[in-house]
């Protein structure tokens, strides 16, 4: 399953990479959305992927019976996913003042330090 | 010792609040108790030191990186703490009367006394680390010391000049100090310089010698990083005549005789420092007995002293290491007192050039007696102290191991121009009478506090030169720390008619003649010195500033250019080529891994979702076209981690794509359609970089998944979850308990988020209002 998902981000990763490199800002927010899951699932790749193992202790027992999926790679995405989301909506009002001042939705409209 | 150094600085940022509430001329007195009780407390230790005894002592310092704060008093560390802290105390009681009414009084003794406490550390110090930071030190408190009338544009520069090539040489000594503690296996001095044929036997001893030589020649002046030395002299009298004399530009000749022991005895050595400093020494004397400043010409006879200590170092001889400390001091002494002469000139009459000066013997007639003892000391005549360190300079270097005629030469000339020199110094302002112009200021009389200073150094001259045996102790415990085994100074004033002597008388006679013809001379070489500023060192510096400066504007313009795009591309081409070079690098221990076995149907069709779904929000045209492809990849991705045991995951992904959807959606809208900005071929480039990144990603990926070079530590969370935090959800566990802080931190980075939009928000509805 990893290498499916290796490919999988690889065009999650394009993708992003593409539309950052765009002029519009709208499309630099799109390509943000997807730069964050593929880093996200890029983590959750890497970490080893398992079905059917979360990462839960039975009741009353000291240990999980077998192997589970990997509870660190889980937390560092879940902090991940809420940051992500965080810098998105400042990013998004961001952009929507910045387009109140600039008028246009061109990146490089926005070169100048002055207006 | 840690005492003695550290005590520097502290009393430093208590100069400008004590000098506060006492009267200017009397705080210099005061401010002078402190070096003046440092002296006889290095004073005392003399008979221990010169018996041949080390005092050690040790602080550890940053003990994770093995450095100590560490220092060392040998015979050479004293030689220097005795002419540091004895010069200072008068420097400190000249400054006070000399700068009396100058407002910034309080921070020139601060720093004056900073410079005091690392040229104090620099000399002291046993470890090399600490030894380079008292070095920086005091690369830095000579900046702020020289640039100290900071108002004046010439003074910055000059200030910035120095520093520039001090702190340039810094850098070179900082590798070279680190070569050599790694080669010799000890960063403590006391022990490298046991390491002698270690040291020269290593692969790097070559490499490692010219670092640690571009280091001193930068602070020493050296030939050709000399020219910084003449235009520091921007610098107030006190702070030239402390620099100059016994501190800042010696730190160089101190490291050069400290290290001879462990670097010297070799052609290399010989070759490097010997015609280093025959050169720097002619060229010193060459520009010193051409110009008229008074200040100038005694900054370029600095020059030549800084030669003669680096050429007779280099010869390393006995004989050459006595006399390279007979002449450090008989140098300190005059030279000190020469500068604080021309600031009494300065200071009475307003005068800064010899050609405004003449006749001044009668006002001035202790200045001008004084100013006779320290130009025969300096021209190397009898009965004076220099007369004796002249002597042995010229017989070391006619028995120097090779180049013997070289230097024989280059000495008898520099001897020579030297007397020139000397003639002008003590007979042109004093008993020169011609027509002469105005003097430019009010005749105004020197009090003790400045004549104590010249009087003092000049009798000294006089005295060590009639009783030599007085300074033997001393010379012979410094030059047999810089032999690096017992050696005994006799020093005599008389040496019956031998070699020496008859290139003196010489020297005496083609010196005056010169100095006759001195307007001659002067005119005769302007060729050169139009050829020099043509293409000299200091013309090449500049040259090499202007291109500096030119080459930043240059790489700023490139790399800050305002554009996004170029930012990105720099960054992602960046990464791109660091991760493939550290994986072409490592071709044999990684395994890429191409694993498709166990892939259920309904996991393709996942995997196909998310690829075809991103692809989509990059294709389509339209902006609620776009946020729905978003939302299929957020909620597909939402399946991902619920197939594979991520509930947590998957339970905040699908919250946090819903609030993205709604967000992007009531924002997006207010925004215009999508247009085609960019050409066709740049869209294409763009294309192909995303394919790249993207691919660099797949093959990490790959990479990653099937090497592992660090067993992981989860293993821990998952055992520890439920005995230590008491939970049973462990990713919730690591959440709020195992890394709280974390959580804690992405809290503080949301509510900063909120903050910021609300913000936004509100100044919005502000500005419209």
């Amino acid at each position: 399953m990893e290498t499916l998902m290796a490919f999988v981000i690889g065009v999650l990763y394009a993708t992003a990479t593409y539309m950052m490199l765009r002029r519009s800002i709208v499309k630099l927010v799109i390509g943000l959305v997807l730069l964050s899951n593929a880093a996200n699932l890029l983590l959750f790749t890497t970490a080893g992927m398992m079905r059917g193992a979360p990462p839960l202790v039975p009741e009353g027992a000291l240990q999980p019976e077998g192997p589970v999926a990997d509870p660190l790679a889980q937390a560092l995405i879940l902090t991940a996913i809420v940051i992500g989301f965080g810098v998105l909506a400042f990013a998004v009002v961001l952009i929507r003042r910045a387009y109140d001042v600039v008028r246009a939705d061109d990146i490089n409209r926005m070169k100048g330090t002055d207006t | 010792m840690l005492l003695t150094v550290l005590s520097g600085f502290f009393v430093a940022a208590l100069a400008p609040l004590v000098h506060r509430h006492i009267p200017p001329r009397h705080s210099g007195l005061l401010f002078a108790l402190f070096p003046a009780c440092l002296f006889f407390y290095f004073a005392q230790q003399l008979p221990a030191i010169s018996a041949g005894a080390m005092l050690l002592e040790s602080q550890p310092w940053v003990a994770g990186l093995d450095i100590r704060l560490s220092f060392m008093l040998d015979g050479l560390s004293l030689l220097f703490a005795l002419l540091i802290t004895g010069i200072g105390t008068f420097i400190l009681i000249y400054t006070g009367r000399y700068l009396g009414d100058h407002p910034a009084l309080g921070r020139l003794y601060a720093l004056l006394l900073c410079f005091m406490a690392s040229m104090l550390g620099l000399v002291l110090s046993d470890n090399l680390i600490g030894l380079f930071v008292f070095w920086e030190l005091t690369s830095i408190t000579s900046y702020l010391l020289i640039g100290f009338n900071h108002e004046d544009a010439k003074t910055r520069a000059a200030a910035l000049q120095g520093f520039f090539i001090t702190a340039g040489g810094g850098l070179a000594l900082m590798t070279g100090l680190i070569l050599l503690g790694l080669a010799g296996g000890s960063f403590e001095l006391s022990q490298l310089l046991s390491e002698r044929e270690a040291l020269q036997a290593h692969p790097l001893f070559l490499p490692m010698l010219l670092l640690i030589l571009v280091g001193a020649f930068t602070k020493s002046a050296q030939y050709p990083f000399h020219f910084w030395l003449p235009n520091a002299m921007a610098a107030p009298t006190p702070v030239s005549a402390y620099l100059h004399s016994a501190t800042m530009v010696k730190a160089g000749v101190y490291l050069l005789a400290r290290l001879q022991p462990a670097l010297g005895g070799n052609d290399a050595w010989l070759w490097l420092l010997g015609l280093t400093g025959a050169i720097t020494m002619l060229m010193g004397v060459y520009l010193a007995s051409r110009t008229t400043g008074i200040k100038q010409m005694l900054a370029y006879s600095t020059v030549m002293a800084l030669g003669t200590l680096t050429m007779l170092i280099g010869i390393g001889t006995e004989q050459a290491l006595i006399a390279a400390m007979a002449f450090l001091l008989a140098h300190a002494l005059y030279k000190g007192a020469l500068f604080m002469i021309a600031g009494v000139i300065d200071f009475s009459t307003g005068a800064k050039d010899f050609l405004q000066t003449g006749g001044l013997a009668r006002q001035l007639p202790i200045t001008a007696a004084a100013a006779v003892g320290t130009a025969l000391s300096l021209a190397g005549l009898a009965p004076m102290f220099g007369f004796i360190a002249k002597e042995t300079m010229l017989e070391s270097v006619m028995g120097a191991p090779a180049l013997a005629v070289v230097f024989s030469v280059a000495a008898f000339l520099s001897a020579t121009l030297g007397i020139t020199i000397a003639l002008v110094v003590g007979i042109w302002p004093w008993f020169i009478r011609r027509d002469m112009p105005e003097l430019p200021t009010a005749f105004r009389s020197p009090g003790p506090a400045l004549l104590a200073g010249p009087v003092v150094l000049a009798l000294l001259g006089l005295g060590f030169g009639l009783l030599p045996a007085l300074p033997e102790q001393a010379l012979s415990a410094a030059a047999s720390a810089a032999a690096g085994h017992a050696v005994v100074a006799e020093l005599a004033l008389w040496h019956g008619v031998n070699t020496a002597l008859v290139m003196s008388i010489a020297a005496l006679l083609l010196g005056t003649l010169l100095f006759c013809n001195w307007g001659r001379w002067r005119s005769m070489t302007d060729a050169g010195e139009r050829f020099a500023r043509r293409l000299g060192p200091e013309r090449l510096y500049a040259m090499g500033m202007e291109a500096l400066v030119r080459f930043s504007a240059w790489q700023t313009r490139v790399l800050q250019n305002g554009y996004l795009r170029y930012y990105l591309m720099t960054t992602l081409g960046t990464m791109v080529v660091l991760v493939m070079a550290a994986l072409s690098m490592n071709l044999s221990g990684i395994r890429i891994a191409m694993d498709f076995s166990g892939v259920a149907f309904y996991e393709y069709v996942i995997a196909a979702v998310l690829a075809a779904s991103s692809i989509a929000a990059v294709l389509t045209n339209e902006r609620l076209g776009a946020v729905a492809a978003l939302g299929a990849l957020g909620f597909t991705v939402a399946l991902t981690y619920v197939m594979f045991s991520a509930p947590d995951l998957a339970i905040t992904q699908v919250l946090v794509e819903t609030l993205t959807v709604i967000l992007l959606v009531l924002v997006l809208f207010r925004l215009p359609g999508f247009l085609k900005l960019s050409s066709r071929p740049l869209r294409l480039l763009d294309a192909l970089t995303a394919v790249i990144v993207g691919g660099t990603f797949t093959v990490l990926i790959l990479a990653v998944t099937a090497t592992r070079y660090f067993p992981s530590i989860s293993q821990y969370f998952v055992e520890h979850a439920v005995s230590d935090g008491f939970g049973r959800n462990i990713v919730n566990v690591i959440l709020v308990d195992f890394r709280g802080l974390d959580t804690l931190g992405e809290i503080a980075v949301l509510s900063l988020a909120a903050i910021g939009i609300f913000a936004m928000l509100k100044l919005r509805s502000g500005g419209q209002e």
